[in-house]
């Protein structure tokens, strides 16, 4: 196999890129910005350093704040087994078996002594190291050193990665889904490059951008959104190569009842959904959805320019030429907004959608019975619920509703292992529940048909006439 | 029909899901003029099958009907014909994720066995990745390259007859991730690390005594693997019931509190009938339940 520099590219750290800072078990997405002022993990510093170093690459935090990337020796253990106890009945808690107090330490850290000759110092200066067992003493310095640590791993993103990160930092953000439960709704709705999904989702946009992850820039996805604008945080931290943007559509929900009634019009201007629009432009600008900024960044700029005194006259005129280009800009904005809306409704009016999605805060049964709609016959369908009740509902209307089958309301439950040589038991604390999922496979829909010809296992839909002509 | 592309009708050499019930359904292999027998009769390919929907109903010589569904792996993985123990959609979705497979991954797989997880990459991995698996049982092989082909995704897939602990995967230096599913998986661990990206990669090994994670750890650990995580994941699947509660009848109660009309006119509600009785909707767990697959053990490969 031929290896030469070129290959190497995509795996270096370029500025501008999303990453994922790892310490330990603990993540933290962020974008390479020069000069910028990262805090992780109560730690603060700079990623400039990292930038053209490969990915995955573990790196010292120095003074100052600068990166270095961590040489490999230095994770080779220095604590070869010396003396160990067998148990530890002559072990007293008493708070006195460190020598050294708080204050050592830190003069310790302002010295620059390393992670690992803190806790040799720290092993030194305790009275009862070396009574413990060698198991014992593992554990020791394994504690010691998640919390004297001065190093950070820049990762690539993945969806494995956001899912944990998000699901250890921040689960009210993402409906407390967890990462396998994640996983279970992108193999049950049959994610793959090439088909047309419908992805409802209010959890950061962390279910997006693992749909889109799986799709690879095939096909299209089509983003349902509720409100002013679809949130989309999360996908951005995915970084994805900009054409994998080109298959992402969005469509306001306030629109799905208009476009299936046939009322929904894409042509002219409906000043109601302008207004939604350009709410809509400057939050995807920001990425931050719970920024409130009001105004569009031009506008901020502008706003930072003002502040010069010189020349005032003049700053009017230019002002006020801006804005005219400004509105301008908004017009055509505007312009590729009702495009957009156009081509993301001229997808779903089809109605052949090959997957369905959903992820919420929402409750989850009339965004099923109204999105379900979209789906071809013989597709699969999986919808997230934090909570079991709002599942069981959406269960009782599918089934009264028909044209859907091979329904299965699931949890999952995930236990993690502690594997070491005769200490393999399962780890203390695990996660109580990561959501529920209802899934299934929509079918054609019944025609009314004479009674009798059902069979008791799948009771006559009670809704017959809510067929393909529906709305 | 493809296992990595849907169409929407039935065509003459399809792989179609006869679906009976949710825990009955049956792949068909469609094929004009041919017949399938089911418990509600027989489905002639010609009629009801070739030029239908997918998704559409069937109605079988006996008047019952079945629905007739497009292949998914998930499908697949609850209808295949059994020619090993295989790996379910449970356990597969978590590799699957753990592994960080997307279209355009290059995976390696042993054993092969009945290929249920197998389709299930092939699925993530379309159109411009590749899987090389390697099953050791020479019929199981072949078989397994023949589903293949029916299912339209054998351009996407080599399979190889050999012992991967002996003779490993075949390929060096060009897999973004690897999975075991071998009784002796540490004696492959050499071959996975050689098979993988010099950039690096995932691998999982899965195995259902302790006693083999264990050991694998080891290897991994002494191979310069990363991030090693044991992890065991169930499916709890959650019956939708109506059931109804009987409630206890304590006799008259004097102090309780009763409009002073109705007081008169209604006579003790409690002996009345429509109050003996609550309704409600709920789930119950299945008499049992698979309450162990394997363990799932994960790890990275980092850059050499």
């Amino acid at each position: 196999m031929a290896d030469n520099g070129d290959e190497d590219s995509q795996y270096k750290i370029k500025e501008g890129d999303y990453v994922v800072l790892k310490r330990g078990d603990i993540y933290k997405a962020m974008q390479i910005q020069p000069r910028k002022k990262v805090i992780f993990e109560k730690q603060w510093f700079f990623l400039d350093n990292a930038v053209d170093h490969l990915y995955s690459t573990t790196f010292e935090i120095m003074s100052g704040g600068t990166l270095q990337p961590k040489k490999p020796k230095d994770t080779a253990s220095s604590n070869d087994a010396k003396e160990a106890g067998t148990d530890n009945r002559n072990i007293v808690d008493d708070g006195k078996s460190q020598k050294l107090t708080r204050d050592d330490i830190e003069t310790f850290k302002e010295q620059g002594l390393k992670d690992q000759e803190i806790i040799q110092q720290l092993i030194e200066n305790s009275t009862t190291f070396r009574d413990k067992t060698e198991y014992a003493q593992a554990k020791y310095i394994k504690k010691k050193k998640k919390k004297y640590e001065n190093t950070v791993t820049i990762l690539k993103p993945s969806c494995r990665i956001l899912a944990m990160m998000y699901h250890g930092r921040e689960p009210g953000k993402i409906c407390h889904l967890r990462y396998d439960t994640l996983a279970q709704m992108l193999t049950l709705a049959n994610i793959h490059a090439g088909s047309k999904v419908l992805v409802f989702d209010t959890c950061a946009g962390l279910v997006l951008g693992a749909v889109m992850e799986r799709m690879g820039g095939y096909g299209s996805v089509i983003q349902m959104y509720p409100g002013g604008g679809p949130v989309r945080a999360g996908v951005e931290s995915f970084g994805f190569p900009a054409h994998f943007h080109d298959m992402l559509h969005e469509f306001p929900i306030c629109h799905v009842n208009p476009l299936l009634a046939g009322t929904l019009d894409t042509t002219a201007k409906d000043p109601n959904a302008d207004e939604k629009q350009s709410n809509k432009a400057t939050e995807e600008e920001q990425n931050q959805p719970k920024a409130e900024q009001q105004g569009s960044p031009e506008e901020r700029s502008m706003e930072t320019n003002a502040g010069d005194d010189a020349g005032q006259e003049q700053e009017k005129k230019e002002k006020e030429k801006r804005k005219e280009a400004k509105a301008q800009e908004k017009k055509v904005k505007l312009e590729e907004k009702r495009k957009k809306l156009a081509a993301a409704a001229a997808l779903l009016e089809s109605r052949n959608a090959d997957g369905l999605v959903i992820a919420s805060r929402f409750h989850p049964c009339p965004v099923l019975m109204g999105l379900l709609k979209f789906l071809s016959p013989s597709r699969p369908f999986v919808v997230y619920s934090q909570y079991k009740e709002p599942l069981i509902e959406c269960y009782t209307k599918l089934r009264e509703h028909g044209g859907t089958v091979n329904l299965r309301l699931t949890d999952t439950w995930l236990r993690h292992y502690q594997v070491l040589p005769n200490r393999t038991h399962p780890v203390l604390l695990m996660s109580g529940g990561g959501g529920y999922l209802l899934s299934g496979t929509t079918v054609a829909m019944d025609r009314p048909k004479p009674a009798g010809s059902q069979r008791v296992e799948e009771p006559a839909p009670k809704r017959l006439k809510l067929t393909d002509t529906e709305g | 029909m493809s296992f990595v592309e849907y169409s929407d009708f039935i065509q003459d050499g399809d792989v179609a899901i006869v679906y009976l019930s949710h825990d009955s359904m049956m792949p068909v292999k469609v094929q004009q003029g041919a017949q399938t027998q089911t418990r509600y009769g027989v489905i002639r390919h010609s009629t009801d099958l070739i030029g239908q929907r997918y998704g559409s109903k069937v109605t079988c010589s006996k008047g019952g009907w079945v629905q007739v569904l497009h292949p998914t792996p998930e499908l697949w993985t609850v209808s295949l014909p059994h020619r090993t123990q295989i790996l379910y959609t449970t356990d597969i979705a978590t590799i699957t994720m753990m592994l960080e497979l997307k279209p355009g991954s290059v995976v390696c797989e042993s054993g092969t066995g009945s290929g249920s997880l197998s389709h299930a990459i092939l699925r993530t991995i379309a159109p411009t990745g590749h899987l090389h698996t390697v099953e050791f049982h020479q019929q199981r092989a072949e078989k397994v390259a023949m589903e293949f082909k029916e299912h339209r995704v054998d351009h996407l897939v080599t399979v190889r007859n050999q012992d991967v602990c002996k003779d490993g995967f075949g390929v060096t230096g060009v897999a973004d991730a690897v999975f075991l599913d071998i009784p002796r998986p540490w004696d492959a661990v050499k071959h996975a690390k050689a098979a993988m990206k010099k950039q690096g990669g995932r691998v999982c090994s899965f195995s259902p005594c302790i006693e083999q994670v264990q050991r694998t750890c080891e290897f991994l650990a002494d191979q310069g693997f990363e991030e090693i995580n044991t992890l065991e994941i169930l499916l709890r699947v959650h019956d939708i019931r109506t059931v109804s509660l009987a409630l206890p009848d304590f006799g008259p109660d004097p102090s309780a509190q009763t409009p002073p009309d109705a007081n008169e006119e209604a006579p003790p509600p409690t002996s009345a009938p429509n109050h003996t009785s609550v309704t409600l909707k709920t789930t119950t767990p299945p008499r049992e339940i698979p309450g162990h697959t394997g363990y799932l053990t994960f790890a990275t490969k980092p850059r050499t």
